[in-house]
């Protein structure tokens, strides 16, 4: 055993050596220790260097509110990870742990200088010392606070572990596998009632299971004998299922709760593998007890940040759970009974103890007990100072004044190796205001309580402001019992014996001999504010306990101010002279601990990060070498290099050949819905902005879809199937959103329309021949078929069959191409695709992705719902007035194209543009203007499409401008980095506008 | 996460529904015939309220009806839900 590990307990096996390295040194520990009880153990207290300051820093605390003990795990690895608090790391073998924030060395930190300009660098010194001048922020300013800010180092890799989330539904979850916890989860689990029991460490019995001390008793027993056979009954229970290693991280309305187990963190490297390492689990509970227990507070003085000040209950578990003194030669500083509890136990050891309590006397028995013992207790004295760099060597003290308000008589200063620090304990009421709940101020001992108004959810033991032994077994008993409608409790007739605390005292920020601005105490730990940091912003007049919380950083790091926040509520109340009560709190917010991205995530990454929709001849494009692009979720070949063709000399083949010879397109993505009923026509006339009423059967229209705004908001083509039924066809990307906003006028505004919408998108498989040979192609696939001008006209719909498979042929066109689309059910896809290309062998067929889709339609000057459109465009706006209808007497976004803004002739329209030389391409979303020496510059538009057309020659682009249909032939000036283009507005067609080719 | 009781489908996780807004906004019958005003305040004007407030909600990834539903905006207590055409509850 090493010098500090002076106790053998039942927690640590200390048969059972484990070995890990902290800054590259090896030590040993113990299975059962924490990385933090077996760094104590070693009689290492420094483990990081502070944030701003770069203090030395040693552990603090116990549990998850850590300030101080953060490390960097598995350095240099895929698996590393910043800011572990070392007091929750359970020790493994090989676990290679290194401190954070320091350079070159914890031992020797450059940074530390830092402390010596501390009074230059008081809150809020960044926002006033970097704003000028200008010029030196981008460059100067930010790589150097980027430089020091931050603790540890973010992996570089990808994280190779697994992380899993599961779905979990309970009569009753209970938070917290302490004394109440346990009394609640084995009532609940009792009375037949499925129950969920969560703990964060690895076995429950929160501090009474350590709690050996003989003033406190229940049922004859010491409370963790009485404990112990407790939890080995509960685990008996058959509807209960206990999670230790589990957090709460979240607390959501209706009882939904967020909690995170870890599976693997524990084991070591070797037998990690390929588990899982963590599960989120979400839990929906008919009732929820939080029994989340209580955090000892620190208390504010001078220096109260050395390495060996730790606060006092943690003292009392290092030594009684893991058998490790944290010194040899104690003080303990206290303002309260529990601390006692700490002092008899380290004398019952045998470890030299001395007392210093603010308050001037206590009679309870506890107390008692160690004057008893012949323990020194300074009454009615403060710590005014500590000293030792690394690792605290003495204090002084003085007595205080009558008020408490101030110090009084000689500087004592005693030798000590661990200061112990207690200034009273704070209920964990963040699970309960998560949830909604509200907090009374309980002025007695400066707590906030739950105020428990909902039925579903109840707060007990010392997270409800229950903090002696007695009240919260009695208490949690009954409050269980009520509010689980039960009559026998089980625990009913217990007695128990404790210390009671009748003596209460609390000083926010304890007085010193020397002037504040000369001090440094600390309240948050981790993010270095100081008393008089919170001073000075209140003097600087901040006064919402929200702004000082930002300004000064108080309660911001990764603990989010579990040990500082009541504090920094204190200091302001006393300061600005109001009742704490009527300050409120800062908001607490999910998660409680930090949860890892992992986690959050679950599953949901690499493949399974989001659906990915491949339509039934993918396949085939894969194999010929298709590049995709994602539309929406869909993969759609995005353009088919030949050889070594890059993007542009792919696309301007597809494109040139499309209009030559023969182009093939898979549109399967386009959005279908089958219409049915017999209002249909109306339904249709309603929706789009153009009439339908009078569209024959088999007969194809474009329409365009309107917000009520007037904005356009889809297009597409809709085919008359029959007189009751229609096929409409939306963007690839605007499916789903186009259903749902049909069915919320069917529904809500027209119910008494008599139609039906099926999404057939999967259904059907489309593919999109055309070019001047495309009919050519047809007549091969569908030989007995008349193709003829007159029997299948443009806009027009026939059924037809290749083999026994069924058709549906369009003669419709996006390219302004003679082009025919053709429909079969999903499963037949692959093969008619493969049908069409040998078909179209002898006319050199080319396959073109949706780049030479785009091309081609903006040779035709066709415009593309959310790439030339943006939500702000009108089909006005478009010069689209031929499609909306003027005798209806309704449509969707009719009565908005009539407001005055709408009508405003200056609004952006689309124009297309020419560059004067015809190799230069515009830049899509360049912005446009028309005065190169105006200041500011006004930009009066934007370019929305851009390309190089090889039909034409010359590079061509559509945009909007303001004012742009009576700008035809104006010059505009297209601002780039480096050069001005100049552009001459033009047609925005700038193909065949006579349309030739679509009637070819 | 609420529980949302979908008058067609019965108790449902909230992720499974999207909300529209305030509810018994009707749509004018005669939109030519209102002032810029008029229309505006139909297209543009909604409620929102600290407190009691009457929403459409969508069972989106379930049976797709659209329904109402009165929830406390202030606590998520949701008072009642109620088919499309019927008369809003007192609450």
């Amino acid at each position: 055993m090493t010098k500090y590990r002076i106790n053998k307990t039942r927690f640590v096996d200390q048969t059972k050596t484990v070995s890990f390295t902290f800054d590259g040194k090896k030590y040993h520990g113990f299975e059962g220790d924490t990385l933090a009880s077996a760094l104590l153990s070693n009689g290492i207290h420094l483990i990081g260097r502070s944030f701003k300051y770069h203090r030395p820093r040693g552990i603090m605390s116990c549990g998850s509110e850590e300030p101080n003990a953060i490390c960097q795990i598995n350095d240099n690895t895929d698996l590393t990870e910043p800011n572990v608090r070392a007091t929750e790391i359970e020790l493994y073998e090989g676990l290679k742990a290194s401190s954070q924030n320091c350079w070159p060395s914890l031992n020797f930190d450059i940074g530390g200088i830092n402390n010596l300009i501390s009074p230059f660098i008081p809150a809020g010194f960044y926002y006033k010392t970097f704003m000028w001048p200008k010029s030196f922020w981008k460059k100067i300013y930010e790589p150097l606070i980027r430089l020091s800010a931050g603790l540890g180092k973010s992996p570089t890799q990808p994280d190779p572990d697994i992380y899993d989330h599961k779905h979990e539904h309970c009569h009753v979850l209970v938070i917290g596998g302490g004394i109440s916890g346990i009394i609640s989860a084995k009532i609940a689990a009792k009375n037949n009632l499925k129950t969920i029991l969560i703990e964060d460490k690895n076995i429950l019995g929160g501090s009474t299971i350590y709690q050996n001390n003989k003033n406190f008793i229940i049922d004859n027993q010491k409370s963790n004998e009485w404990l112990m056979n407790e939890i080995s009954e509960l685990e008996k229970l058959d509807n209960l299922i206990i999670k230790t290693r589990t957090s709460l991280a979240a607390f959501h309305s209706y009882n939904y709760l967020l909690a995170k187990e870890n599976i693997s963190d524990h084991l070591p490297l070797d037998k990690k593998n390929g588990s899982i390492r963590q599960r989120l689990w979400k839990i929906r509970a008919d009732k929820v007890i939080v029994a989340a227990g209580a955090i000892e507070r620190p208390l504010i003085f001078n220096n109260n940040d050395r390495p060996g000040i730790i606060l006092a209950n943690s003292v009392k578990k290092y030594l009684d759970f893991y058998g490790v003194s944290t010194g040899l030669n104690n003080i303990i500083f206290t303002n309260n009974d529990s601390a006692y509890e700490t002092a008899v136990s380290l004398f019952e050891k045998g470890i030299s103890v001395k007392i210093v309590d603010i308050r001037k006397k206590s009679s309870s028995n506890i107390v008692k007990n160690a004057e008893d013992q012949g323990i020194k207790i300074y009454w009615n004295s403060t710590v005014v100072n500590t000293f030792g760099y690394k690792k605290i060597k003495s204090i002084e003290i003085m007595n205080l004044s009558e008020d408490g308000s101030n110090v009084t008589g000689n500087k004592h200063k005693i030798q000590c190796d661990c200061l112990s620090i207690s200034g009273g304990w704070t209920p964990m009421v963040h699970m309960h205001t998560q949830s909604g709940g509200k907090l009374d101020f309980r002025e007695l001992d400066q707590v906030f309580v739950p105020t428990e108004k909902s039925e579903n959810h109840i707060n007990v033991g010392s997270c409800n402001g229950d903090l002696e032994l007695e009240e919260i077994v009695k208490n949690t008993n009954n409050k269980v019992k009520k509010f689980l409608n039960i009559n026998e409790g089980g625990f009913d007739k217990i007695s128990v014996l404790c210390s009671k605390e009748s003596e209460k005292k609390n000083i926010w920020l304890l007085p010193n001999t020397i002037s504040e601005s000369k001090t440094k105490s600390f309240i948050d730990f981790q993010n270095d504010s100081t008393a008089k940091d919170i001073k000075l912003a209140l003097r600087e007049g901040f006064k919402s306990i929200e702004h000082v919380k930002r300004y000064t950083t108080t309660g911001m790091a990764t603990d989010q101010g579990k040990l500082s926040n009541m504090h920094a509520l204190g200091i302001i109340a006393d300061t600005a002279g109001v009742k704490m009560g009527t300050l409120g709190t800062t908001t607490f917010r999910p998660p409680f601990t930090p949860l890892t991205f992992g986690a959050i995530v679950g599953r949901s990454v690499g493949k399974f990060f989001d659906i990915v929709r491949k339509t039934s001849i993918h396949e085939w494009h894969v194999q010929n070498n298709a590049k995709f692009e994602n539309v929406g979720q869909w993969k759609r070949p995005w353009y088919y290099p030949i050889n070594n063709e890059n993007f542009h000399e792919a696309v301007q083949r597809e494109s040139k050949a499309a209009r030559d010879s023969a182009g093939i397109l898979d549109a399967s993505t386009l959005g279908k819905i089958d219409i049915q009923g017999s209002d249909a026509s109306e339904f249709l006339n309603r929706v789009y902005t153009n009439a339908w009423s009078k569209l024959g059967i088999g007969k194809c229209r474009y329409g365009l879809m309107l917000n009520e705004d007037g904005m356009v908001y889809d297009d597409g083509v809709t085919t008359r199937l029959g007189e009751n039924h229609y096929l409409m066809t939306t963007t690839t990307g605007g499916a789903a959103n186009v259903l749902s906003k049909l069915e919320d006028y069917l529904q809500t505004e027209w119910p008494e329309l008599d139609v039906y919408l099926t999404s057939v998108t999967d259904h059907y498989s489309t593919a999109s021949i055309c070019g001047p040979n495309s009919k050519k192609i047809l007549k091969k696939l569908f030989p007995n078929k008349d193709f003829s001008d007159e029997a299948f006209p443009h806009m027009s719909y026939q059924d037809a069959m290749i083999d026994k498979i069924e058709c549906r042929i369009m003669r419709i066109s996006f390219t302004g191409e003679l082009s025919y689309e053709i429909n079969v059910e999903s499963k037949y896809g692959k093969s008619l695709w493969e049908n069409c290309i040998a078909a179209g062998v002898e006319y050199k067929i080319t396959p073109y992705g949706t780049e030479t889709m785009h091309l081609l339609r903006a040779e035709k000057g066709f415009i593309i719902v959310g790439q030339d459109t943006d939500g702000t465009m009108t089909p006005i706006d478009l010069q689209m007035d031929w499609i909306v209808s003027k005798k209806k007497y309704d449509f969707i976004g009719k009565r908005s194209l009539y407001r005055s803004d709408t009508m405003r002739e200056d609004r952006k329209q689309l124009v297309g543009l020419l560059t004067d030389d015809p190799n230069e391409i515009l830049e899509e979303g360049a912005q446009i203007v028309s005065e190169l020496d105006k200041k500011p510059v006004e930009m009066i538009g934007h370019v929305t499409s851009s390309y190089f057309s090889p039909n034409l020659n010359k590079s061509i682009a559509l945009a909007v401008v303001k004012g742009g249909k009576k700008m035809k032939g104006q010059k505009l000036f297209v601002p780039m980095e480096n050069k001005n283009i100049n552009v001459t507005v033009s047609d925005f067609i700038f193909l065949d506008k006579e349309n030739k080719r679509i009637n070819a | 996460m609420f529980v949302i009781n979908c008058p067609y489908c019965g108790e449902r996780d909230q992720s499974e529904f999207s909300c529209g807004g305030e509810a018994h906004i009707v749509r004018p019958k005669q939109p030519t015939e209102l002032s810029d005003d008029e229309w505006a305040e139909y297209l543009f004007m909604r409620k929102n309220i600290k407190g009691v407030q009457f929403e459409r909600w969508n069972h989106a990834h379930g049976c797709r009806k659209w329904f109402n539903m009165v929830r406390d905006t202030s606590n998520d207590k949701i008072h009642a839900v109620y088919k499309m055409g019927e008369k809003p509850p007192v609450i």
